[in-house]
């Protein structure tokens, strides 16, 4: 079977290019047969569409997770500190 | 300005700093005591070279990269020790979702999450089961994954530092992506 024939037929690979896509410019080539494959696959559109989607929600929730140390820890810290200082 | 007379107070660290340290490595490893002791030798490691912080930096940016290098530590100590088991387990886990002939097989084909067209950031509930999927993950992936997503590193930084072949690093985010896809599909829909 010959190399574009693969692609075309193939759902690994094409997977594998949806989820490259989503950080580097495909070359030529991979673009071209990522969208032939595209264009019969319905089922690896829906991916494209879902690995997208949910890079954007892991970086969201990245971004929005919130944390705070406790204060006791905080102060058991500040004692650490002072006491190496003190060493000094 | 001259940058060399920005002193540096590390009994100003605590107070200042911490709450920004803790948030930044506990986004990236998901071990609440763990992440209080890399804090704390990040401090600590501090002090021992603190004659060594020049003022070329900020005082944060300075303590945040001696905290990356800790992190980045326990990435690789943890994936070196359980990486055949964990990898071996997720590999496992979608090797039927493809067959012999690279198509979908029929009962891991995706399925519409019915939140594709607008984007649902702020859904608790399936950011919810995102992060138990994410958990999932097995730690050499996750690194991989976080590194990619949160700090928006390089592919090259990102091999360079995990140990991982430049060929392997697409399939690590792929195999990632398919498993935590194939984890939502099954916890959400």
């Amino acid at each position: 079977m010959s190399a574009l024939k693969k692609i075309i037929y193939n759902c690994r690979q094409a997977t594998l290019l949806l989820d490259k896509r989503e950080f580097v410019k495909l070359t030529f080539r991979e673009a071209i047969e990522l969208r032939i494959h595209l264009y019969k696959c319905g089922v690896c559109k829906l991916y494209g569409q879902q690995t997208h989607i949910i890079n954007s929600m892991v970086v969201h929730l990245f971004e929005n997770q919130e944390y705070r140390l406790d204060d006791s820890f905080k102060r058991e810290l500040q004692a650490r500190i002072d006491e190496e200082l003190n060493k000094k | 300005m001259d940058a060399d007379i920005i002193a540096t107070d590390p009994r100003r660290w605590v107070g200042t700093y911490a709450d920004y340290l803790y948030a930044f490595a506990r986004k990236r490893i998901d071990d609440d005591e763990l992440v209080k002791d890399l804090v704390q030798e990040t401090f600590l490691a501090a002090l021992q070279k603190v004659k060594s912080f020049e003022g070329k930096s900020s005082e944060r940016t300075w303590l945040t990269a001696i905290l990356k290098n800790k992190i980045i530590d326990v990435y690789r100590k943890k994936s070196s020790v359980i990486v055949s088991s964990d990898i071996v387990n997720a590999e496992r886990e979608q090797k039927d979702f493809f067959g012999e002939d690279g198509h979908w097989n029929k009962e891991h084909r995706p399925v519409a999450f019915g939140i594709e067209g607008h984007q649902n950031l702020e859904n608790k509930e399936f950011n919810k089961i995102l992060k138990q999927c994410m958990q999932k993950l097995p730690t050499l992936w996750l690194a991989v994954f976080t590194m990619k997503h949160i700090d928006d590193e390089s592919s090259e930084t990102i091999c360079a530092e995990l140990k991982v072949s430049s060929s392997n690093f697409w399939v690590i985010i792929h195999r990632t992506k398919l498993n935590l896809r194939a984890c939502l599909q099954k916890n959400w829909i």
